[in-house]
């Protein structure tokens, strides 16, 4: 390897144009002519349409089109689709109901579109807008999601009585009863995870145009995945067939999930610039970001769990409530089915799981996969079950998870899950150790000296990456493939090229992919350019989310480059007249082993192109590609504890100290990796602490500004202590795990689990924020006063 | 953002003219709260008058008798640094550097600020418990006339305010319990002693905006100490309630922070 190779921090090549402003985002894109988009929104979260008016918009300077859903649906534009098929308990298929890019019939949440204008300038597309009357007829609204089955309950879609999208179960419901039959403990809670709103930092944007001559599309979009929104909107939205749509993501600013999915204002983009005859450009305000952007989470949750008399768990019920929103997104059905309740096993041996999960419609914003997308709620089930339980049998807390830690692989879970690897004692000690877990009372009496309450709380995370293995997720009912594709392209003077069908938006893969060429050839990272996001460009690919992009991008990239490797040595061992085996690589040469004699890899480059001496039959060119299927899911595991101190007068919580010991698997570039962790930790930190997508009655979001949304900020947080143990994962071939959402999934029942720790209550549900901490500290006075 | 024409005002007649002629024109400051509000089309004035170059209306300034003048176009980065505020009115000078981020106290105004009287905004504690008065184009009022309610002052329409004095103070500090999200104040305190007597002042928590909290003042002319307030709370009746905390928390942080602010001077 060389200083580049594997395991270096090299810093990030991308960094230069993203801090000197030169970035290239969708917004900056401007074609010739374009025109400007700007969405009617229903200010109602269920409403009737009766009509709408557009005259006067039409009349007003600069407009070209007021378009609504009836044109939409003549058009054919097909229905917004949730591409993961799950069906209920009894057989029956999820019950999904119409989604339209412009809804002009019912509308069903807050900020949804009805109407679309187009304009020269934004400024006039906006007040048209604004000039188009609406007239609805209010119906009555459900936002908590426990009030969608109740009997009586307003009904959201014709297709989904009751307001249930499906009533799915998974594990062994009679073994795991009979577990809980013979129990000596039963541990029982309510568990609740707050909704989020993802808030990447570039708001979403598309610029769409039509080329009439060509009868040719193209989509500059905000997408972490432009291949799989290329294939949606062609085979299920009938804007265009692949090969007359092309979509590029350029640089893309964080995406946390919420740019996997395709939207109403996308599709709306590409039909409205044929139809105008012009290029459409649309981009995000905050508002729309906050009520149009898929949120996440929203589980209500009760648990129970079975011990026996040796504190073993025997057996863990869940039954889970989730909001889907208003409408089934592309993979929302997924998220608290199969990347949630496939998790319940924890770092756990429990020989018996059985969950149940309903998901039901409201008049809320359409949910989806956030950053962890199901793993984080699984964790947050297990972790505070298993620091409920220990402080009821009066263990500690580590020493009971320690008991019943999985300790031999591969591990089968009884919900689907295979482990294949993982040392969980490993990261507890390293966590354990560099927070001073045997130190914490002296901390907590200076603190209680200081008149501030003190508690520590852990959360041993397991969490399933490297989405994923087709066939298995097909069988699950994922309408796609979840492989990765790549291609080397080694030009004539030795730079190369590599094609990955993985997006980056943040995760610096310009960096970490051109690494495993430098430790593959020993050529500078500078020599390599990684090329992503268009669909012109990159054969194919499923894109980037789920911590997928090392475990399966750069596998796919390994396996071109193994070809490569092996063609490159064929055509020196040919020029060099040795034997194929004696050939070795280093430091950019190809060297005869035991001998002087050696070529550049420049040298073999052009040898290739120039095909003037290449062994018999070869083809000239040095160019390869090759598509990888994970064959297991991967297990990024590992510790997170969390101290905080809190303030009594005020209920301010201040998390002091902040460990996580990850398990990755091998790590390319440990800087980059940190990077991740930071970052989901103070997005899980964020969720346990501040944020909260909150609703009134009238399913009005009250938190759609920073205003009030509290994002976390860089003094909420402690400085992290970082550790990594490593267990090299199996299934691929590079030993990765993925590190991209462990932070977010692992931090959040640390953080409540000392927040309980601290406050000496058995629960506190999240945000814990000061007033609703303050508020539990006077009820525990109360209590306590009474008692 | 609607359309609307920006005039670059250079003395405060000047102001005064463009804004008797605007059909419906704004003064502009920092711009820290007019402009978010024009971008969320909340606002659509005709004319923006920018005030922020007109000499007369910046600078601070210690008078002979000790008090303190402070233009109403001065930025709070420009209070929080001053060495002359931070001698005479630490209170004043700590709770300007306690807005917002550094992009907005470079940017936003005491005028501004006060003239658009936020129920949630540090300054209006400051002017009621020191006693500041206010100078506006057409004549002078005492901080105890000149907030009158939720984003509501005694201004008229077409008035500016040109400057607030601060009168010399024996003992000045605010302590602030920022909003999580927005970080205005949930509950801001400011107590000071001096010419106007002991007065407390309450910003963030009251549905009127700032408010005095005479029983403090009592005690505090009595005994000097945070535990002269300990026991005094507000009556969470008037106070502000919504998802970052009910009345009652406020009316909690409300005697929390004075105690602090007391502690602090
Ligand atoms: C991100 C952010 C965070 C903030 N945090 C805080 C905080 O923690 N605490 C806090 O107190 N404030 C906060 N603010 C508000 C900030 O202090 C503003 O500067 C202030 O509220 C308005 O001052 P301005 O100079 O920007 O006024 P502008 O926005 O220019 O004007 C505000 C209003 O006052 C009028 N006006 C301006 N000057 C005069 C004058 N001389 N005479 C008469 N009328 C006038 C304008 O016409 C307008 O109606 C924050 C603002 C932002 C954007």
């Amino acid at each position: 390897m060389t200083s580049e190779g594997i395991g270096a921090r090299v810093l990030r090549k991308e960094d230069k144009r993203f801090i000197t402003g030169n970035g290239n985002y969708t917004d900056d894109v401007k074609l010739p002519r374009m025109g400007y988009a700007a969405f009617v929104r229903s200010p109602h979260a269920h409403a009737k349409v009766r009509s709408i008016k557009t005259d006067a918009a039409l009349a007003m300077p600069g407009v070209d089109a007021v378009l609504n859903g009836h044109q939409l649906v003549a058009d054919g534009i097909g229905n917004i689709i949730c591409g993961w098929m799950i069906h209920s308990k009894d057989g029956s298929p999820m019950n999904m109901g119409q989604w339209r890019a412009l809804e002009s019939e019912t509308v069903r949440f807050v900020g949804q579109a009805v109407a679309v204008v187009v304009a020269d300038t934004l400024q006039q597309a906006m007040d048209a807008a604004e000039a188009v009357e609406v007239d609805y007829e209010e119906l009555p609204v459900i936002v908590d999601s426990r009030d969608a089955l109740k009997e009586g309950a307003p009904q959201l879609h014709p297709e989904a009585p009751g307001n249930l999208i499906f009533d799915w179960e998974i594990g062994e419901e009679a073994a795991t009863n009979a577990a809980f039959d013979s129990a000596k403990t039963i541990v029982s809670m309510d568990i609740d995870n707050n909704r989020l709103v993802p808030n990447p930092m570039e708001p979403r944007s598309a610029v769409a145009s039509f080329d009439a001559a060509e009868e040719h599309y193209t989509l500059y979009t905000t997408s972490q995945n432009p291949h799989v929104a290329r294939l949606v909107l062609s085979a299920f939205y009938n804007v265009a067939p692949e090969h007359k749509l092309r979509v590029i993501a350029p640089d893309v600013g964080g995406g946390f999930g919420s740019k996997i999915y395709i939207y109403p204002e996308e599709i709306a983009c590409l039909w409205a610039s044929k139809r105008v005859g012009r290029p459409v450009k649309w981009t995000s305000d905050r508002t729309e970001a906050f009520l149009t952007d898929a949120h996440g989470r929203d589980h209500h949750s009760t648990a129970e769990m079975a011990l026996d008399e040796n504190n073993r768990i025997t057996g863990l019920r869940v039954n889970t409530l989730a909001n889907l929103g208003a409408y089934m997104s592309l993979f929302s059905s997924s998220v608290p089915t199969y990347l949630y309740a496939t998790l319940l096993s924890g770092q756990y041996n429990i020989p018996n799981i059985y969950a149940n999960v309903k998901t039901v419609y409201t008049n809320t914003t359409p949910v989806d996969a956030y950053r962890g997308a199901g793993r984080p709620e699984a964790t947050y089930v297990i972790e505070r079950m298993m620091e409920t339980a220990a402080r009821q049998i009066g263990m500690d807390p580590a020493d009971f998870r320690r008991l019943n830690f999985v300790t031999e692989f591969p591990h089968q879970t009884p919900v689907i899950m295979c482990y294949d690897a993982g040392d969980y004692d490993a990261s507890l000690n390293a966590a354990m150790k560099a927070i001073d877990y045997a130190g914490f009372a002296s901390r907590r009496a200076q603190s209680e000296a200081n008149g501030k309450l003190r508690g520590i709380g852990m959360s041993c995370y397991i969490e399933a990456c490297g989405i994923a293995p087709s066939q298995a997720v097909g069988s699950l009912g994922a309408g796609v493939g979840l492989w990765e594709s790549a291609e080397v392209r080694v030009n004539p003077v030795g730079t190369i090229e590599v094609l990955t069908g993985s997006h980056s938006h943040g995760q610096g893969h310009e960096t970490t992919f051109s690494q495993l060429i430098a430790e593959r050839f020993g050529l500078p990272t500078d020599n390599v350019a990684i090329v992503h996001g268009d669909t012109d460009k990159v054969q194919f690919g499923m894109g980037t989310y789920g911590s997928r992009s090392g475990a399966v991008g750069m596998s796919a990239i390994v396996k071109a480059l193994d070809k490569v490797e092996d063609k490159a040595k064929r055509i020196a061992a040919h020029l060099m007249e040795a034997s194929e085996g004696d050939i070795e690589i280093e430091n950019g040469e190809l060297k005869v082993a035991g001998t002087d004699k050696k070529l550049s890899f420049t040298e073999i480059a052009l040898a290739a192109y120039t095909a003037h001496n290449l062994p018999e039959g070869m083809e000239p060119g040095l160019k390869e590609s090759a598509f990888y299927d994970p064959t297991n899911f991967t297990f990024p595991a590992g510790t997170h504890i969390c101290e905080v101190e809190i303030d009594p007068d005020t209920g301010k919580v201040e998390v002091v100290n902040f460990v996580a010991a990850d398990d990755f698997g091998t790590i390319i570039n440990p800087m980059i990796v940190e990077g991740q962790v930071h970052g989901g930790l103070v997005q899980g930190i964020g969720q346990a602490l501040l944020e909260n997508a909150a609703y009134d009655e009238d399913g009005q979001l009250l938190s759609a500004s920073y205003m009030d949304y509290t994002m976390p900020r860089a003094d909420d947080v402690p400085s992290f202590k970082l550790e990594t143990t490593v267990t090299e994962c199996p299934g691929n071939p590079l030993g990765m795990k993925g590190c991209g959402e462990a932070g977010a999934i692992g931090s959040p029942p640390a953080v409540i689990n000392a927040i309980t720790d601290a406050l000496g209550v058995e629960d506190f549900a999240m945000p814990a924020s000061p007033s609703r901490v303050w508020q539990a500290l006077q009820q525990k006075g109360m209590k306590e006063a009474a008692e | 953002m609607y359309e609307t024409t920006y005039h670059k005002a250079s003395s405060v007649s000047e102001a005064v003219d463009l804004l008797k002629k605007a059909d419906d024109g704004k003064l502009l400051s920092g711009g820290q709260t007019l402009i978010p509000t024009m971008k969320q089309r909340l606002a659509a004035p005709s004319d923006l008058i920018d005030l922020r170059q007109i000499d007369e209306l910046k600078g601070i300034s210690r008078q002979s008798d000790g008090s303190i003048r402070i233009g109403a176009a001065t930025c709070h980065a420009d209070v929080a640094g001053s060495a002359d505020v931070k001698e005479a009115l630490p209170g004043l000078a700590a709770l300007a550097g306690k807005i917002g981020d550094p992009h907005v106290r470079h940017m936003g105004t005491i005028g501004g600020s006060i003239a658009n009287n936020d129920p949630a905004a540090d300054y209006p504690s400051a002017l009621l418990a020191l006693g500041a008065s206010i100078e506006t184009n057409k004549r002078e009022f005492t901080a105890d006339d000149f907030f009158t309610g939720m984003f509501e002052t005694a201004l008229d329409e077409d008035e500016i305010v040109t400057a607030i004095v601060f009168p010399a103070t024996e003992k000045s500090a605010y302590a602030k319990f920022p909003n999580p999200a927005s970080r205005y104040a949930m509950a801001g305190v400011f107590v000071a002693k001096g010419a106007n007597g002991t007065r407390v002042a309450v910003t963030g928590a009251g549905q009127d905006g700032v408010f005095r909290v005479k029983e403090m003042e009592t005690a505090l002319n009595g005994s000097w100490s945070p535990d002269a307030v300990a026991s005094i709370s507000v009556s969470a009746d008037d106070l502000i309630s919504d998802i970052h905390g009910s009345s009652e928390y406020r009316a909690n942080l409300v005697t929390v922070m004075a105690k602090r602010a007391v502690a602090a001077a």
